[in-house]
């Protein structure tokens, strides 16, 4: 069903479940949640971000990225950078022997500021940069993976690697990277002060103003002719190529896609928790990322933000009573998703609660009305297959 | 780097750190034997690879302590006894993953990533659990102690050796098992076509489950002979799980000799970046080195010749 206008969408079946999360997230959760734990509904909100990238890359266009981390990373040590050198001003920092460097610089005997974070001073370049750097990172391998064919479990597997190296050369140098602890003690963002209730709050509701904006740019690529090319390169990639589309391209930009909405939420995710480590960058966030997302559901945009925000609580609450059990509790849920649920919490809506949606009173004879045309058939695309001519 | 030293020292640094990667070589090729089978023949990506060997590396640790204090007279044979014992404790594992998790996967290899991920994930918390947080170490009975001089500044360790006689004996009997005996040619016939296997009367599902036993088998003999030359932890498997991959990718992931050329040069290299840079830089560079041939030349060293 088409739809044209802003408002037609609003009151589609799309469009309410997207009211419903607004509601949620602007009206509800700020209403329950005290300051601190609205805080981490932001922190887990930034994981969307790189959900809703996997969802477009993994869940769409077939290309699992085990790599995320590593944009997200990126994003997160651009904007860092940016705070870090604002918190180092010469007054701040006198008690060093080299004032108005970070101080993990002048820990490690550097006296002068490298080269790299120079750009950093600047507000905007901090900005451009958080996505730039990461996309660009995406692009490099993107191009010189995708021309030569290489995908499925190789690309994967050089994503990981990919993610280890970055974080063994963030923890090798200690002296421009901060080394294992990150960089720490951020204070302001251009004065002003974000360790209050009142910047965390309100970085919340940036954070969430972002994270609906992604979704509808995610949702333009995923209904413009481009998704379905994604799409069909998934299912037949060859069939696709016999049309006469540069499959590779496309697979560039869905790649780039999503490093760059992995990098605005880690600039956000730095923001709202006020320090970046490479904690964040390696090997296990980015397969943790893969599990937001495929818990999800890995086609559905909004199955990612439901899959982050339900992990990651899940996993704050675990790890308060039951630290020990966490990890057993995370291995079950990778196991359960991919053997008895592969299209995650969105299939498992589609098929149990959608059908129950028209008894609801009123809204229910509405919504029946409107029963979407089945979307992309579940994933789980025999991938094996689709390589073979 | 190279230019503080002459050339008679670069020569003897080159021994040296030469011997030194030769541990590192012994368990790459032992990991990488396992997941060659796993990943390069069956096209299933173990993430909990790693896991299986540190399973191998306490059953060893288990029966060392069992000969300690009930059989001191033959500790000297433990070892022997504990590679056995290893093979079949994780194989066993292996047998059942394979029922219960993998075989439902096959088509979907990404998503065995995934689910083996998350056993991965189980697995370590169990040792956790069981054996505590803190490393163990295994005895090395007295054989196993000293060193050759090979030269005034190269010496073996014994137990290094020992590790690699190991290796290779592995590496060579999977070879003889995959391309020398019938049930190695049933392996690649399912492999290379399953219908047709399944047509001339080959139980395919059999097949499967054995070789994946055989390959997380092996990881168990790894973890068994890892003991030898270093302490096991409930996470020491993940530390090598992504080195791993790219040896097999590297190596050409259907090829068995490559996979021993790919472990050989990356651990040297690796090895003897360590000595003119920090651990740290010689790793990445190592690995970017790696990421960077496996970006122009995505089939790895020996490539099996398939149309494309």
């Amino acid at each position: 069903m088409k739809t044209n206008s802003p408002l037609q969408w609003l009151t589609s079946r799309e469009g309410i479940y997207y009211l419903l999360l607004a509601l949620l997230l602007v009206v509800v959760l700020p209403l329950l949640l005290d300051p601190f734990r609205l805080n981490m509904v932001g922190k887990y909100l930034t994981y969307a971000f790189a959900a809703i990238g996997l969802v477009m890359c993994w869940g769409k266009a077939g290309i699992l990225s085990l790599g995320q981390g590593v944009f997200f990373g990126l994003g997160g040590y651009c904007m860092a950078m940016f705070l870090k050198l604002e918190a180092s001003t010469p007054e701040a920092t006198k008690n060093q022997s080299t004032p108005g460097i970070p101080d993990f610089m002048d820990w490690n005997q550097i006296t002068e500021l490298p080269g790299f974070w120079q750009p950093f001073h600047s507000f905007s370049f901090t900005l451009i940069a958080v996505i730039a750097v990461p996309v660009l990172l995406a692009f490099i391998i993107g191009v010189a993976m995708f021309k030569r064919r290489v995908g499925g479990v190789y690309f994967a597997i050089i994503t990981q690697a990919i993610a280890a190296i970055l974080t063994i050369l963030i923890i090798g140098q200690q002296g421009l990277t901060g080394g294992v602890n990150g960089i720490t003690d951020l204070q302001t963002l251009m004065g002003w002060n974000i360790r209050t209730d009142m910047a965390k709050t309100t970085l919340y509701f940036v954070c969430v103003g972002l994270l609906f904006l992604c979704l509808l740019v995610a949702r333009h690529v995923q209904n413009a002719k481009l998704g379905r090319i994604l799409v069909a390169m998934r299912d037949q990639e060859n069939r696709v190529r016999f049309s006469g589309y540069d499959v590779a391209s496309f697979k560039v930009f869905v790649f780039c896609l999503a490093a760059g909405l992995a990098g605005i939420g880690g600039a956000l995710f730095t923001l709202q928790v006020g320090f970046m480590s490479p904690s964040f960058v390696g090997i296990v966030p980015s397969i943790e990322m893969v599990v937001f997302c495929a818990l999800g559901g890995r086609y559905s945009l909004l199955g990612g933000v439901y899959g982050a925000l339900l992990v990651n609580a899940a996993k704050s609450g675990f790890s308060e009573s039951f630290p020990e059990l966490w990890p057993y509790a995370m291995g079950a849920l990778f196991i359960g998703v991919v053997l008895a649920f592969p299209n995650g919490l969105a299939g498992l809506y589609e098929r149990y609660i959608m059908p129950l949606e028209k008894r609801l009173p009123v809204i229910g004879k509405y919504l029946d009305k409107d029963k979407p045309a089945p979307q992309a058939p579940p994933v789980v695309s025999d991938q094996l297959s689709a390589e073979k001519p | 780097m190279f230019a503080d030293y002459s050339s008679t020292e670069l020569m003897s640094i080159f021994a040296m750190q030469g011997f030194a990667g030769l541990s590192l070589f012994s368990v790459f090729v032992l990991m990488a034997m396992g997941l060659a089978i796993i990943f390069g023949q069956m096209g299933v990506i173990n993430m909990a690879h790693g896991e299986f060997m540190i399973l191998g590396a306490y059953t060893t640790y288990l029966t060392s302590q069992f000969f300690q204090n009930l059989m001191p007279e033959l500790f000297a044979a433990s070892f022997f006894f504990a590679m056995v014992l290893a093979f079949l404790v994780s194989g066993a594992l292996g047998a059942f993953v394979e029922w219960a998790m993998v075989r439902h996967l096959y088509r979907r290899p990404l998503d065995t990533l995934l689910a083996t991920w998350g056993l991965s994930l189980i697995l370590q918390q169990a040792y956790r659990s069981i054996f505590g947080a803190r490393e163990v170490g295994v005895d090395l009975p007295d054989w196993m102690m000293g060193a050759f001089n090979v030269t005034d500044f190269v010496q073996l360790p014994i137990n290094g050796l020992f590790v690699m006689v190991i290796a290779l004996s592995i590496a060579l009997a999977v070879y003889l098992l995959m391309y020398r005996s019938g049930w190695g040619k049933k392996v690649r016939a399912v492999v290379q076509n399953r219908p047709m296997a399944e047509a001339v009367g080959i139980n395919t599902a059999g097949v499967d489950r054995a070789t994946f036993a055989l390959g997380c088998g092996i990881a168990g003999v790894a973890g068994s002979a890892f003991t030898m030359i270093g302490s096991t932890g409930p996470s020491s498997g993940q530390a090598y799980i992504v080195d791993t991959f790219l040896v097999v990718v590297f190596g050409g992931a259907q090829s068995l000799v490559g996979t021993i050329i790919s472990a050989f040069g990356i651990s040297q290299a690796q090895s003897t970046m360590e000595f003119f840079l920090s651990g740290s830089m010689a790793k990445v560079l190592t690995l970017l080195v790696v990421v960077g041939i496996l970006m122009l030349r995505p089939e790895g060293l020996m490539a099996l010749k398939v149309r494309r």
